[in-house]
């Protein structure tokens, strides 16, 4: 299948929006059922994580999603436009725990989801990358089909 | 796609937030506010029912957090009802099953808090 671009504004109520998008590409991909929630859910965090950010940042930039199948994987890149600062995590990037850890040492109100976000995001993806450039960060997550 | 929020309060002094719907960075808010309000009220024990959410995120997570944050400044308690596995799945991956106290049903955590006292 040929890649599915989605392009949004960086509003919170979007983040539905693209969930349900790429739900629907999956599962036409060929995701296990199984697997669906696991892809809509860590979408999800990485597309509110880039709304949030450009809230932050740039407003009125939109938040980028590349859906990809290839090579037996489901690929969904989700990239935003905030220039990336050296990127601090824990110790063990891929542990979702070690990134719970380290949200609730980094985080003074408790109420910092950020952080959350990325370990739900690593427990969930089957791959993860996360790149940080100074045009912005990329989270890419992929599945296997 | 709106969350909705509904509270009561037990004659044993028990709030429970029964909460429908999806709960994401831009339906999280109402929870926050609600949970924000029934402390201001003096409501410290709450219980969420998690029963017909069908959706939750990391920010859902930070909102619960907050939330229980602030009750236990008053040595009350936030608990949750659910038996949805997609939902307690991010209560998994995230360690937080064992910050929560988590029943199988409003009667579980009523019981539960009875014996307790």
């Amino acid at each position: 299948m040929a890649t599915v671009e989605l392009s949004f504004s960086a509003l919170p109520v979007h983040v539905r929006t693209a969930r349900l998008i790429v739900t629907a590409v999956a599962r036409r991909s060929g995701i296990a059922e199984a697997l669906l929630d696991e892809v809509r859910l860590a979408v999800g965090e990485a597309c509110s994580r880039a709304v949030e950010a450009h809230q932050e940042h740039c407003p009125a930039e939109p938040v980028r999603l590349e859906m990809t199948d290839d090579d037996g994987r489901f690929e969904v890149v989700v990239s935003d436009s905030v220039p990336g600062e050296d990127f601090a995590g824990p110790a063990d990037p891929a542990d979702a725990a070690s990134w719970s850890a380290f949200a609730s040492a980094t985080s003074a109100a408790g109420e910092d989801s950020s952080m959350l976000g990325l370990a739900v995001i690593a427990g969930l993806a089957d791959d993860v990358k996360i790149t940080s450039t100074p045009k912005g960060v990329e989270i890419r997550m992929s599945w296997p089909i | 796609m709106d969350l909705k929020v509904n509270d009561y309060t037990t004659d044993d002094g028990l709030t429970v937030i029964n909460v429908e719907g999806e709960i994401d960075v831009y339906t999280a808010p109402k929870l926050r506010e609600k949970l924000i309000d029934l402390v201001n009220k003096g409501k410290f024990h709450l219980l969420v029912d998690m029963e017909k959410v069908e959706f939750l995120d990391s920010t859902g997570l930070g909102v619960l957090v907050g939330g229980l944050k602030r009750v236990r400044a008053h040595d009350g308690s936030l608990e949750l009802v659910c038996t949805q596995e997609r939902i307690l799945k991010i209560f998994r991956i995230t360690g937080l099953t064992k910050v929560f106290g988590i029943h199988d049903s409003i009667e579980e955590a009523e019981e539960k808090r009875k014996n307790s006292k």
